[in-house]
């Protein structure tokens, strides 16, 4: 896309989310906080999975590891807009140590290994219960305000952290890190033998893939007010979001984004009116998509309007 | 002489009981072209792997400019300025002619910026001959432009010394002349050239030197006239009932 579009559509999706409280009621407004989430986490992926080509499944290890490390900090005392940067940077470091072992391995090797993150998260926090509680869960400090302020509150916040990962993403896309990493998806023989420093640039993307889900998840703890530890490390949540972000179009900028908003009005709908088979239509929905579409919506455009090629 | 740009001594590699290089020496004077020959399975590529860091040497030192080399990485040795091709081209399908040899130039070649390294790019398709091709994606190719890509790649990178790996394998005659030109041309510009190849046809019209690897070992290194006249060149080639039979005729 050329930039002009690209920030004309970013800033309109953005505006669209923000101004939910002034056209809708408080479970439009839910939707939307719902949205600016998942956009942020398949945005997130978008740095491994979609530009440098590796099937990353660790999303809700990230996730979950925020709202944890968020809670903790919150009940000792903590204000809760630092204990969320904490919790941002806490998972960061964890990812980058975990990516310089991980990402040794290739293509199903590593789907398999970023999955295994996730339940051994899961069953770490769920038996150190000393320090979480184990199964029976945290409570966080409850924030104050009307349920009506506490939704805004929470959207804007989502909506800051989804607006900050496509920042990095377009600064990303421009920069030689961007660069190396399409080229170790090409080719990532070829990549070293050019000159780049392959590993260190998949744990950065790795290390990108996590910092904002881990901001989400330590949201997503002080919204919800309770965190378990089968709640916080879905593997549905993982998967959710690699489909998010095919559909929209993974490797693009704005493709994860779009895909997440997609999916998350697709559920809603189906929830609403197919209340016992709303799973199998979205089922069959993503299937249909993914095989009449694999470039993801976002390649509609170009085949729409030859002219508009990205 | 000054000191070789590129030395090995007592190189070797193993692969569990299985001897891939045995004990080789030799170095590349700046600036010299040299071909490196022997039969399939003696050792060539594995030779450009160890020292391009792909595969870590066994023992033995290998040292570029002066410095022991011998535990790079790939990308280390790119970035050196010590550049290879492959023997399978390697390049990145979906990207345009002109954004595969800008990654040589931004990574290998140490461009400040994407568009510093996309103008030496536009150089170096210019040098090979396939500007006219720099917006077709590398995955359309056909085989002899593929292997100018990688040459155009190689040289955005400022190598010092370049290592080509069978650049002629799968090129009819008149592509490998027009390959043959291009190399020649590399050499003039002042690197340091390895070719490394099985036509011998290609080998001496390019280099005054040979080096001859058979089974893992340094058998023969001197001038490409003598060389070819080695009897235990000839043997390693052609195996030694032939080369007798060759001994003889001459004889006889």
């Amino acid at each position: 896309m050329k930039p002009l579009p690209l920030y004309a559509s970013l800033v309109v999706g953005l505006a669209i989310l923000a101004a939910a409280p002034l056209y809708g009621d408080n479970y439009v407004v839910r939707t939307a906080a719902i949205v600016a989430m998942y956009g942020a986490l398949a945005t997130s992926w978008n740095f491994i999975g979609g530009f440098t080509g590796y099937p990353s499944f660790s999303t809700a290890a990230f996730f979950g590891l925020g709202a944890y490390v968020g809670a903790l900090c919150q009940r000792s005392g903590v204000p809760m807009v630092v204990a969320w940067a904490i919790a941002s940077v806490a998972v960061a470091a964890f990812a980058a140590l975990l990516g310089g072992i991980l990402l040794r391995l290739r293509g199903h090797y590593f789907a398999i290994g970023s999955i295994a993150v996730v339940e051994l998260c899961r069953l770490i926090v769920s038996s150190w219960s000393s320090l979480t509680g184990g199964g029976d869960g945290l409570n966080l400090p409850l924030v104050q305000g009307t349920p009506e302020d506490l939704m805004r509150f929470f959207l804007m916040v989502m909506l800051v952290i989804l607006a900050a990962s496509l920042l990095v993403t377009i600064l990303v896309d421009r920069s030689r890190l961007g660069f190396g990493l399409r080229c170790i998806h090409q080719n990532e023989d070829a990549a070293a033998m050019v000159g780049v420093n392959t590993t260190a640039y998949k744990v950065a993307a790795y290390t990108l893939s996590a910092v904002f889900c881990a901001a989400a998840g330590a949201t997503y703890a002080s919204w919800t007010g309770y965190i378990d530890p089968t709640d916080s490390f879905q593997i549905v949540l993982t998967v959710k979001v690699v489909v998010m972000a095919l559909l929209g179009g993974a490797g693009t900028i704005l493709g994860p984004a779009i895909g997440a908003a997609a999916f998350v009005l697709l559920e809603e709908v189906f929830w609403a009116n197919f209340i016992d088979w709303n799973r199998a239509i979205l089922g069959l929905v993503i299937v249909v998509l993914i095989f009449f579409l694999p470039g993801g919506l976002l390649s509609l455009r170009r085949r729409l309007m030859p002219g508009g090629a990205a | 002489m000054s000191d070789p740009i590129l030395r090995l001594e007592g190189v070797s590699k193993t692969f569990g009981g299985l001897k891939a290089l045995t004990d080789v020496s030799f170095g590349l004077n700046e600036g010299e072209v040299v071909g490196l020959i022997g039969p399939n399975g003696a050792g060539k590529t594995t030779l450009v792997n160890v020292v391009t860091g792909n595969l870590r040497r066994s023992s033995g030192r290998i040292m570029f400019e002066g410095e022991d080399v011998g535990l790079q990485k790939p990308y280390q040795a790119a970035r050196r300025g010590l550049a290879r091709t492959f023997q399978i081209v390697q390049p990145f399908p979906a990207m345009t002619v002109l954004e595969n040899v800008t990654a040589g130039a931004l990574f290998g070649g140490g461009a400040a910026s994407v568009g510093d390294a996309r103008d030496k790019a536009r150089q170096s398709l210019e040098f090979v001959g396939l500007a006219p091709l720099a917006d077709r994606p590398a995955a359309n190719l056909a085989l002899a432009a593929r292997k100018r890509l990688e040459l155009a790649k190689s040289l955005a990178m400022n190598p010092k010394v370049l290592m080509l790996d069978e650049v002629n394998a799968g090129l009819n005659s008149s592509e490998i002349d027009g390959a043959l030109d291009l190399i020649r041309k590399i050499a003039d510009s002042g690197v340091t050239v390895l070719i490394i190849e099985h036509l011998m046809k290609v080998v001496l019209s390019l280099s005054k030197r040979l080096l001859v690897l058979h089974h893992g070992q340094l058998i023969a290194d001197g001038p490409s006239r003598e060389i070819v006249s080695d009897e235990r060149v000839i043997e390693a080639y052609l195996g030694q009932k032939f080369a007798a039979r060759l001994k003889e005729m001459h004889h006889g």
